[in-house]
Parts: C-alpha cells; structure tokens; sequence
C-alpha cells in the first residue's frame, strides 16, 4: 500500500508499460502531468485538462481513463499501458503500421490516445461493428482526418488479427 | 486520370517519414519540450470584454516563494510597423504586440494582462491570482453591425476607416470598406426572372485544433533567443518575435517541433513574445502552455458576421446579376479576411454584374485570424443557398443551374485577374457523375424522420508564397532534403515524393527533414494551401539545380563535355560511361566531390482550387437534430501528388464543415461574456456525428507549376454549411439563414414554419 509522505509528497509506485516505476507527488498533480513531466513519457498529450478529447488516455489496470481526470496518487499500485508501451522491440503492432498506411494520422497529436483507446476496445471485443467502434471513440476527437481513414485502419487491423 | 502513367512517384501512397514517431509517442510537439533549468510561465487575463487597464500590482505575487519574475504590458517595448504577414498581408506589429499583452486597454474578455514565470506551472497560477489589477469597465460591443453604429463604444481611438485609400476623419470600428465590382447590377436584376434576396448571421468558430499553443522560449545573456514552438510558420514566428522585442531579427532563433494541427490558427504569435520576456526577467529557459479555455478565449478564432446576398437570374437559369454585402467581426484588432471572403463570395460562377462591399470590423471579441480558407465557408453559405432557392423558383436541378452558369478560364473574380484554367466545371460535372447523385434517395426514414439532399460549391484562391529547401547528396546515393515548411499534415511526405521524381530517384531515397530558421532560408508559412505548390516547386527547382551540379562535376571526372551528358532517370550517360545516382555518389566520394544545392523559389499560383459537394440527412422533426447519412466531395487537386493525404484533407476540411453547420459557436450572454470555452461545450464532431465520406479527386493540372499541383487543404470547408442547409431545405421544407443549425435553431424554424 501507499504511501509515506516525504515532505508533502506521497511516494507511489505502478508498472508502467512493464516497468517498474516509482515517484513522489502531490496530492494535486493529475496522472497526466506525472507521465510527462515526471516519467518523461510525452506521448500522451494534453488537449483539453478536463476529459473531452482522449488525448491523454491510457489503460489503468485494464479500463480505459482520461489521465487529466485521475489523480497521480490514485495510481498506486497499478498496472498502465500508455501509447509508448505499444510497440515492441520487434517493430510497431499491427495497428500502428496500419495508422500510418492507411493515413490514419494528419497532425499526430490525437493519435496516442487513439491507438490507446482503440488498444483497450480490441482487448475487450476483438470483433467490434462500426457502431461499436465510432460509438466506443466518441471520447476521442480529431480535428484533422474526419475519422474516415482512422476507422479504415482499425477496421484493416481487425481484418488481419482474424486472419492470422 | 492519368498520374500512374504520367509519373514514376507521384500519385503512389508510400509512408511518411514522421509515421513512426507518431504513432510511438515520441514525436516531439510544442508542449514536450524540455530544457535543463526550465521555469514556467502562465498569463493573467481580463475578466472583461472591454476596459481601461488604469493600474497592476504585481507586488504580492513577486514575494510567492518560487516566482522568478512577473510582467504586464509596461515591460514590454512600445512598437510600431509591420511586418509581412504572408496571405492575409501585413500584420501591424502595434496591435500585435498589444495582442499578446494588453497595454491601456483590454479589448476582449481573456486578453492578456501580465504574466508569471516561476519554479512550476502550479506555484505561477497560485501567484496569478495574488495580482491586483485596477480596471474601468467599459461598455462593450460584439455585435458586428452594432459595432458599425455611429454612437458605438470605440475599441481603438486612432482606427479610421479606410475607404480606398481614403481615411474617415473620425475614429471608427470600421477598420475597412471595400468594393468589388463589375458591369451594372441594376441592369442585371432588371434583366432577371427570377430574385432572391436574404440576410444571413453567423457565429465566431474556433479551429480547434487538439495541441494547445506551447512555446518554450530562451534570453541568453549574450542576447541571443532560442524559440521552440509549434507554428505554422518558424520564420513568421521569428519576425513577429523579433518585431515585438524590438530584438534584432538575426539574433532570434525559431526551432519548430511537430505541430498538433493549425488550420490557420498558429500563424499568430501569443506565447513566444511573452515567454522570451520572461526568460530575459528569469534568466532561464521558460515554457508556456496555454489550456483549452485560454485558446478558445483568447487566440484568433475565425470572424462572425452579417451578410446580405441578392443573386437574379432569367427563366434559362443563367444568372444576371449579382449582388453583396459582407460585414466581418475582426475581432480586437483589424484584419478579419474580408478581401478573401469577397473574392469567394461568387468566385465559382461567370458573372457579367457584379457588386460586393465589404467590412471589416472591430469588436471585444478576440482578434480573429485564419481558418481553413478564411472568409470563404460563411460567404459560400449565402450565394449557394440563394442560388439553390433560384433553382428551385425556375423548377431547375440544383447541380444543373450550378453546371449552366459555371466559372470556366478567363472568367471574372474580384480582387484578382481573370482564372487560367481551372477546375470548376469539371467538379460540378463530376459530381453530376457521381454515385452518390445518381443514386435516388428514400425521402423518409424507417422512423418517419424525413431526409434531404443537397449540393454546393466552392472555391479558394491558393497562395503561393516564397520557399526555401537544401539538399545534399549522401554517399550511399540517398538525399537528405532540408525543408523550411512546417509540416502540418503530411506534407514532408509530398515534399519528397516530388524532390524524388524530379531528381529521378526513389522516394525511399530521400529524408527530408523541417529545420530551424537558422538551417534554412527564408520561407512563407504553411498557410494558404501554399505548401504542396509552393514548397514542391522549389524543391523541383532544387532537383534540377542539382543534376546541374552533378553534371558538372561528372564532365570533370569523366573528362568530358557537360552538354554530352545525358540523364534518364537517376541513370547518367556519356560517351559509353554510364552510372547511377547510387554508384556517382560513391565516385564522388572517392574524389573528394560534394553535392549541396540550396534553394529560394516563389512558384506563381494563378487560379485556384474548386469543389463540389453533395450531402444526404436526416431531420428529426421533434428535436431538430440533423443527422448526416451520406456525404460525397468532389475536388480539384490539379495532381494528386499522395492521394492518401488529399482524401484526408478532403474528408477533414468536411468534418470541419459538418462541425461548424451543426453545431459550433461562440456563446455569449448578455454581458458579452464567453459561455462555452471548453471542449464539454464547444463541441466538436466526434466519430459517431461524422459518417465515411466519399472522395472523388479531378485533376485538372494547375498551368503554372511543374506537376500540376493545386492546394487542396481549404476548399474542403468551404461547401459543407451550404450543402446541410440545401439538403435540410429538401428535407423538411426551412431554409436556414443562420449558423450553427443546431437542434435548437432547426426546432425553431420548423415551428415557425
Ligand atoms: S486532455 Fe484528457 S481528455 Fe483531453
Ligand atoms: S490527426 Fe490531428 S487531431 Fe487527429
């Protein structure tokens, strides 16, 4: 369990992307804040501060969360996969090569949450429709693409997860 | 067409180079910049739309532990003149420095008022808060045509309208009156059968883009500024930084990083000025991020207005005459793309009789600044839902009376000579074409919801704008191609696919890369869908610059004449020697040779680019949502260079589009205050409000440049509004004659049916 206070800060440890990783904070600073500027992993971005836009979503302890909505100290002790943690040493998942082929990405700024929110769907329900899918990323905007080639990809990525 | 004959690279979907980074989370944009003894800055901001800032006490917020300096609008140098501010001309440099830090006044409800800069972003909003302003409220004006009264408060006392040249003696809100004009319009609408005349409004809209403003800014004590930032344009940013400080402009340095999206709207400076202030106060690098309220606040949205159009034409369907007014809120300060709006207005049709006045207006509303074809979309809504009630008056097609009085080459626009070839009437004829037209729609959901379709058009001149590139040969054979265009959507991929065919190599064999101001010469922003024509030209030139330079050197190696060489492909031959570029790279290296070519190019963009776009939907009567259920864009790309990236600027300037016809706008209560500046509020299409959307690519080459290249990132947004408001016409039988038509608006037209 948590937590001994060391000078106003709460000291925390959770597995992030396989790793162990520890860190003080206080009471005050988001999830979000922690990632990028503490762990360094600026890869989930901040578009809004307040859960409307998914870029900054991860996967805690296998649900999905808007980390400008969760409290660094609430991660305690658990387990998150953020955009970094998805490809492997091998090379990118079959849904990132299929991002950049399919143009799922103009700017790149929602893509992390995407491919985060997309992760945590396809965990749960390989098989989605397409209501399921634009219903399960209306947390997630994008200014740039108009979603089209976004669902292409994904719906490419379930296509070759079947066939393989 | 006939690219995939035509070329060996362009018109291919290879991978963009900055793909991986993307999807990894490694990409660095403005807000991940990180610098050892980095502070942080955060800005005050004035509560009220308009007042006299009459004192600042920044006393106890200097005492906070942890603040490093703190700054309002007397620490910054008073300015004067302008500077080049690319396609919407030059941006007087007064008002942009009080732009960035309110100096007497505050115009608009957010404008900056001082700033922190201290050891964390949280101990610089604590110490916000412990800053006293003083302030004289003052009565303020949001309403474009109330601001146009005689007896309306006065934002800026030494603002005369200019008429022509012709200043007015007194202090307006009129920052500008134009005319556009051609043969008699009386006559015109004498001639016509059939006159249609309406007044329109519409809503301050944002961009939107989803990364925040974020700049991290470096004084040094020898003088030089570091500025990281994510800009549409580094060079535009360096020249307002340097013009705001009063610094020398070679001592400031701007690095851009990735950008998460701009559609015009980070062409402006707001931070940068602000956070080398600070840096020079603090003696450390400081990073400013705005959040999503401050950009919606206070960062250049693009204008509301009113508009009146009165459009006639005979019993053929030709038109006669046509007529508009067009009133645009700048916002704060002038400049609201009014000449851009009036040159839209009816740009894609022949016209004989003509008349457009246009106004640019000053309200307490933040100063607005491009978006995505700027002026165009709001203006397009007014002619093409008159034009449609023309058609439907003379019992016409909509598509058809569209077809019958298109723009062709050698036309009439405003404010420009006449088109070269363009595109127009092969969209409309494609459309007509299409699937999706010639496919009868079912008038009536399975629920009873009735459903409409709709058509519109158009139209956005491109810019082409100056552009700088370098390239070198590597001694594997590959080229590294340095780039000044920010790159905002794709185009580092474009960029090296046309180097890669002019220089008769494969696209893998280049790596472009986007520099610093430092790195590369002079280069207009990423702006005016520029960067594709602009920045493609220059790096053909570039590649021909350096076969010249391979030539040459060759001549001397292999001892024999330039002018005996002959190049196909990457293949050079003469007098029975023979080599590719990969085996003349080695040569050269072998003998000391160096291939380095850089570039400074300004293409001449003459036309233009044109669209069509057809749009089915759904109206439920008892809510007044409107739903899309099939949207089809027809477009003009010249060539298709990535086809990949000219559907998603397509479908994305649509989305933008449905976006700004259904829902998005500035809400104000009666105070003038803003009511919507979050994302919660300010909503946004997500996946479910937008549906797949069809692309149907013309190419009718663009004359002027080397592959035919048009811009194709603004015209999309340009017909959306119109089409949803012609297919909710034929739908339920209202014409709509505001934005957003939002479940509200549509109930209440419905009701007052
Ligand atoms: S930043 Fe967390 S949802 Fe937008
Ligand atoms: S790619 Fe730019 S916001 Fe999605």
């Amino acid at each position: 369990m948590a937590t001994q206070i060391v000078s106003g800060k709460t000291a925390i440890t959770a597995t992030i992307n396989g790793e162990t990783r520890d860190w003080l904070c206080e009471p005050r600073q988001t999830l979000l804040e922690v990632l990028r500027d503490t762990l360094g992993l600026t890869g989930s971005k901040e578009g809004c501060s307040n859960g409307n836009c998914g870029a900054c979503n991860v996967i805690m302890d296998g649900r999905l969360v808007n980390t400008c909505c969760v409290l660094a100290v609430e991660a305690d002790e658990t387990e998150i996969t953020t955009v970094e943690g998805l490809a492997t040493p091998d090379g990118l998942s079959t849904l990132q090569a299929n991002f950049i082929e399919g143009a799922g990405l103009q700017c790149g700024f929602c893509t992390p949450g995407f491919l985060v929110s997309t992760k945590a769907l396809l965990d749960k329900n390989p098989n989605p429709t397409d209501e399921e899918i634009r219903w399960w990323l209306a947390g997630n905007l994008c200014r740039c693409t108009g979603y089209d080639k976004i669902l292409s990809a994904i719906k490419k990525t379930i296509a070759e997860t079947n066939a393989s | 067409m006939t690219t995939e004959t035509k070329y060996r690279v362009i018109g291919t979907r290879p991978l963009r180079p900055d793909g991986v980074d993307k999807v990894t989370g490694r990409a660095i944009y403005g807000a991940d910049v990180v610098l050892p003894r980095m502070a942080h800055g955060k800005v005050l901001r004035s509560p009220h739309p308009h007042a006299r800032i009459i004192s600042i006490d920044t006393s106890a917020a200097e005492k906070v532990k942890g603040v490093l300096a703190v700054i309002s609008g007397r620490d910054m140098p008073d300015v004067t003149g302008s500077v080049a501010g690319g396609e919407g001309g030059d941006i007087n440099m007064r008002y942009a420095s009080n732009n960035v830090m309110a100096h007497g006044k505050a115009l608009y409800e957010g404008h900056a008022v001082a700033a922190v800069v201290a050891t964390s972003p949280h101990i610089a909003s604590e110490a916000l808060k412990l800053i006293t302003v003083e302030y004289e409220v003052l009565p303020p004006v949001i309403d474009v045509r109330k601001a146009m009264e005689a007896n309306a408060p006065i934002l800026l006392d030494d603002l005369r309208t200019d008429s022509g040249g012709v200043k007015s003696e007194s202090a307006s809100n009129i920052a500008a009156h134009l005319v556009a004009e051609e043969g008699d319009v009386e006559k015109g609408f004498a001639a016509a059968a059939v006159v249609v005349e309406h007044e329109f409004t519409f809503q301050t809209v944002h961009q939107g883009y989803i990364e925040p403003h974020a700049c991290t800014a470096e004084w040094r004590s020898d003088g030089q500024i570091t500025v990281w930032c994510s800009t549409q344009g580094s060079f535009a940013v360096r020249q307002q930084v340097a013009a705001i400080l009063k610094h020398p402009i070679s001592q400031v340095k701007v690095v851009p990083t990735e950008i998460g999206g701009g559609f015009g709207g980070k062409i402006p400076v707001y931070l940068e000025p602000v956070a080398a202030m600070l840096s020079h106060k603090a003696q450390r690098p400081v990073r400013m991020v705005m959040d999503r309220t401050e950009v919606l606040m206070a960062t250049g949205p693009t204008p509301g207005a009113y508009i009146k159009v009165k459009m006639g034409a005979d019993a053929d369907g030709k038109i006669t005459a046509a007529q508009g007014y067009l009133a645009y809120e700048a916002g704060a300060y002038p400049d609201s793309f009014i000449g851009a709006g009036m040159l839209c207005l009816f740009a894609p049709y022949k016209l004989t009789n003509v008349k457009i006045d246009g106004f640019d207006v000053v309200v307490n509303k933040p100063s607005s600044t491009a978006y995505r074809a700027p002026g165009a979309p709001i203006a397009a809504f007014a002619c093409e839902t008159v034009l449609d009630e023309i058609a439907e008056k003379l019992g016409m097609d909509s598509l058809a009376i569209r077809e019958l009085n298109s723009a062709v080459e050698g036309d009439w626009r405003a404010f420009a000579p006449p088109f070269t070839r363009i595109g127009a009437l092969e969209c409309v004829q494609a459309a007509i074409a299409s699937d999706h037209w010639n496919t009868p729609l079912v008038k009536e959901g399975a629920d009873g919801k009735k459903r409409g379709r709709g058509a519109a058009r158009g139209y956005w001149g491109n810019w082409d704008g100056v552009s700088s590139a370098i390239g070198r040969l590597n001694p594997d054979g590959t080229v590294s191609l340095l780039e000044g265009s920010t790159d905002i959507g794709g185009s580092r991929a474009s960029i090296a696919m046309m180097f890669a065919e002019a220089f008769g190599v494969e696209y893998a064999q280049v790596h472009p890369s986007v520099v610093d101001t430092d790195t590369v010469d002079y280069n207009d922003v990423t702006g005016g869908s520029r960067t594709t024509f602009g920045t493609g030209y220059a790096v053909y030139k570039l590649a021909k610059k350096m076969q010249g330079e391979i030539v040459e050197k060759l001549a001397e190696i292999w001892e024999v004449a330039a002018d005996a060489i002959t190049i196909d492909g990457s293949c050079y031959s003469s007098n029975g020697h023979s080599a590719t570029i990969t085996q003349l790279a080695k040569l050269f290296e072998e003998h000391g040779v160096h291939i380095n070519a850089s570039i400074t190019a300004k293409g001449n963009n003459t036309s233009g680019a044109f669209a069509t776009h057809i749009v089915d939907v759904e109206v439920d009567a008892e809510t007044g949502k409107v739903e899309i259920l099939r949207y089809t864009a027809v477009q003009d790309a010249g060539t298709a260079i990535h086809p990949s990236y000219v559907e998603g600027q397509m479908q994305g300037g649509v989305a933008q589009g449905i976006g700004w016809a259904l829902n998005e706008g500035y809400f104000y209560d009666a105070n003038c205050k803003l009511k919507n500046a979050t994302l919660l509020d300010y909503r946004m299409p997500t996946a479910l409000d937008i549906p797949p959307i069809e692309t149907i690519i013309v190419e009718v080459p663009q004359p002027t440049h080397p592959y035919g290249v048009r811009g194709v990132g603004e015209v999309p947004i340009v017909p959306p509004t119109a089409a949803i408001a012609n297919a909710i016409y034929d739908a339920v039988g209202v014409r709509l004659h505001a934005l957003p038509m939002s479940p509200s608006n549509v109930w209440e037209a419905l009701e007052s049916k």
